[in-house]
This record gives C-alpha cells, structure tokens and sequence, in this order.
C-alpha cells in the first residue's frame, strides 16, 4: 500500500514522535511542531502514537493511495477533499483505492497533519522517520512524485475525539539557566508587552521581534547544551523560541523556556502574528 | 559543580571545563541516570527529559569528579595536509608546515562535546597557548572530511557545510553515517590520534 505525492504545498515533511537521546551526538530532536495535533491525527485513524504522519506547512498536499484506507487531518483548518468531495476536519475519512487526498489552505493557523491508517512507512534513521530541517538527518522533505510506503492497519478509526481545548492567553515562561546575563526583572520585562512572529520563524525556532532585552554581561557564551522551547537571545536582543529542529547545543544565554505544553501554539503562530508571555 | 534549573524538565551542570564535562557526562551515561538526553558542552553538562530534579541532585552530588575508567585505544585518523590554512596556523606558532604537522600528531585529543551538525566533534588536547582565531567571514563552503582548527578545538567537518574554522588538511574516514550501529565516529569521550595519510 502506497501513496503518491502529487503536491507538497510550500513544505511537507515526515514525522513522528522524534530522535530522543541523539542530542550528545549533534542530532536534532524533529518530531511534529504540534504534537498534540499530530497525536489526534493518528488516534483518529487508529494508529498508535509513534507511527509517522504528514506535518504541511501552509496546506496544499496532494495524495493518491493505491488502496482503500482511512485518513484524517488535524492541526491548522484547512478544506479537505476527498476526489473534490468536501470532507471534515479532526476526523477520519476514507479514501478509495486510486483516489486523491487534497489540502487547501488554511485561513489560520499554519501547519495541518495528515495520518493514515498505518501510518507512513518510509524507511527509519537512527530509530526515526522524521524529518530533521536543520542538518537534514532523517527521509528528504516530500517532493513532487515521490512514493511513500504505509504500514499495515492495526485498529478500527475512532469515530470522533475529544477536541483540543482552546487555551487562549500568553505563552507561559519558566526560568532558564542564564537570567543572570540580563538586566533584573527581564521574565517580568518578557511579559510586558507583545512580541511579534518574524518572517524568518521555521521548524528550528520562532523568532521574535519586539522589545529588545538588555544584556549586563559582555563576551561570548561557552556553547551549552540546549532544551525544546528555550528563549535564546543572541547579540541583537531579539528573542527566539527554540522548536523540534533547534541544534543541540548553542551558544547565546537563555533567561527563559516556554512551557512545553504551549509549545504547539508556536506552531500555528503566522509571521505577524502577537506573542503574548507570562510567568508559568 | 552547580547546577542550574533549566526550566521544569531539565538541569544544567555546570563543571570546571571540557575534560570534566565529557567526565561527568560519561560517568552519568555509565550510571543510568533516569534521564532522556545527557548533553556535555564546553563547561556544562545538560540533563534534559528529567522526571525527578530533586533525585537527579541526589544522584550527581555522588560523582567524584572521576570520568569511568574505560582505557580505549584512540580512533586514528589519517590526513593529508595540504590545507589552505596551513601558511596561517605555522605563523601563529612560530614554526613551519612540518612544525604544525608534527604538533599536530603528537598530540591525543578527546572528543569533548558534538555539536554544530551530527557528528561534528570539538576536540580537545592542544595547549591554549596554541589557539587560532576563526575567519572574519566564514567560508561558503567546507568539503567534508576538513580537518581545522578554532581556537584551542580541533574539528573534522563529518559534511559539507559553510565554516569558519582553520583548516590544516582533509581525511576520508566517514565521520558520520547514520547507517552504522554507532552513527558518529568521534562521539564524545572518544581520544582520537591524527597521523599523516
């Protein structure tokens, strides 16, 4: 059983739940940016949580399966069709043998997921199928024409789930390491006003533009080991939340670390959109 | 050693310098620390995936300051040197190229820490006397396999990528490859010879 790419959208990749215990080696994590929707996904179609799904940054995917089998698509809202027949969004759908799967784009939000029943099967690296974008460990990003493998079903689809709830609010912040670097008060500083996604935000970190935060400590920090989700601030003052691809270690100091739980959100925050922080 | 709260899941260790890094986190792999990742860097060793901070302090106040006592015979690497950086590094230590290459050889590094890409190893061994500054400008383009040098690290590149490194000469022993059962010839702890190709 296989499927076709006929589309990627602007950046489709493979994922599942991510390389842990690799970071020693200079490996990134990966693994889906929205976790929780890439959970959802697969638990529709009845896979369990490690099988890998499709992560679409901005829509427009295109599938054709050679065979019958149940999908569903999750994170950002987008159209899904099904041979140009409308189907939901968060639950599962089947689609014919030679039919085709398509994502338009969503009107919010940024990265939708894609499980079939079995998951995509493309071969593992390192005890991953994901897609690291930084140093390209793991499959190549999807391109057009491209066959990937599904593994066997191996449970019903679930008929519906319990939807996320929404948790509207700012991002929360615990301590990190080097709050020592910055002038007093700067979680309290990071908390006060809004930040903004800038353009260059990826699948390595979301960066933001906004107030800049003071140093008190000149020269270079000895590069050190890095965690999902930490505030690393380089020269410029301008923070930037490490996500799934982020290098292991780096060498800028972080006052901060957003919850892990809040994470997800960062993967649907749009270039533009505001960022709002508060302590956890 | 102090160790510093990296948000909830994950502690910061921070230890004299390199050697005693890649020490605590050996001895910290060889214990089996309930623990997803156990990361040395220049001066610090991460503990991230930490479901008990309060038991992981237990378990580091007992660590001696000792690395495990695994003697192994260093990796060799063969490298022709024939660097663009050669002429540079010579200047800086006050000898000619066979001066560099002989220091150079006749030193045993350790692989301290990875990081900048899957594989890259920085190692350690050579006198700060002898540290060498990075480009102004890094070069576009680094060819896989470029042995160099920034500050008192030594590195081998395990891919092609841009760089800013000195580099003394190349070696074709795969650096990395994520086929084999251990992905990263020079991982950490790992004492490394250089010797002439």
């Amino acid at each position: 059983m296989s499927l076709l790419v006929r589309r990627t959208g602007p950046l489709a990749t493979v994922q599942d739940r991510g390389r842990a215990g690799l970071a020693h080696l200079g490996v990134p994590r990966a693994g889906p940016l929205d976790a929780p929707a890439a959970a959802l996904a697969n638990r529709l179609v009845g896979n369990d949580a490690d099988a890998a799904v499709v992560e679409v940054t901005f829509g427009g995917l295109e599938l054709r399966t050679d065979a019958g089998l149940w999908v569903a698509v999750t994170g950002a809202v987008v159209p899904v069709q099904v041979d140009r027949r409308p189907r939901g969004h968060a639950r599962a759908a089947w689609v014919p043998a030679g039919a085709t799967l398509r994502l338009g784009t969503p009107a919010t939000g940024v990265r939708s997921y894609v499980a079939v029943a079995g998951g995509v099967a493309v071969a593992p690296v390192l005890g991953s199928r994901s897609t690291d974008t930084l140093a390209w460990v793991g499959p190549p990003r999807l391109e057009e024409g491209v066959v990937l493998p599904v593994g066997s079903s191996t449970g019903p689809p679930a008929p519906h789930d319990t939807p996320r709830p929404p948790r509207p609010g700012p991002l929360r912040l615990h301590p990190g390491p080097r709050a020592d670097w910055f002038a007093p008060g700067t979680l309290a500083a990071l908390c006060r006003a809004p930040y903004v996604v800038g353009e260059a935000s990826d699948r390595v970190g979301m960066r933001l533009e906004g107030p800049r935060l003071e140093r008190v400590r000149d020269g270079e920090l000895p590069s050190e080991g890095m965690v999902l989700g930490a505030v690393q601030v380089p020269p410029s003052g301008l923070p930037v939340v490490l996500l799934a691809d982020h290098p292991p270690t780096g060498g800028y100091p972080v006052p901060a670390v957003v919850e892990e739980d809040d994470l997800w959100r960062c993967a649907q925050l749009r270039p533009g959109d505001e960022v709002w922080f508060t302590p956890a | 050693m102090q160790l510093r709260a990296f948000g909830p899941r994950a502690l910061l260790a921070e230890v004299a310098d390199a050697r005693a890094a890649v020490a605590l986190g050996a001895w910290a792999r060889a214990a089996r620390l309930d623990v997803a990742e156990v990361v040395p860097a220049a001066g610090t060793v991460l503990f991230d995936g930490v479901r008990d901070a309060e038991a992981l302090r237990v378990a580091l106040a007992a660590w001696d300051g000792a690395a495990p006592a695994v003697q192994r015979a260093p990796v060799e690497v063969p490298v022709t040197y024939d660097g663009a950086d050669l002429g540079f590094v010579a200047e800086r230590w006050g000898t000619d190229v066979d001066g560099v290459v002989a220091r150079h050889t006749a030193t045993t590094f350790v692989s301290a820490f990875c990081g900048f890409a899957p594989g890259f190893a920085y190692l350690t061994g050579l006198d700060d006397a002898l540290a060498v500054p990075r480009l102004d400008s890094p070069r576009a383009r680094v060819p896989a396999g470029s042995v160099a040098l920034a500050g008192a690290w030594c590195g081998v590149y395990p891919t092609a990528s841009p760089g800013g490194w000195r580099i003394l000469g190349r070696t074709s022993v795969a650096l990395w490859d994520p086929a084999r059962g251990e992905p990263a010839l020079l991982a950490p702890g790992t004492p490394v010879r250089f010797v002439r190709a």
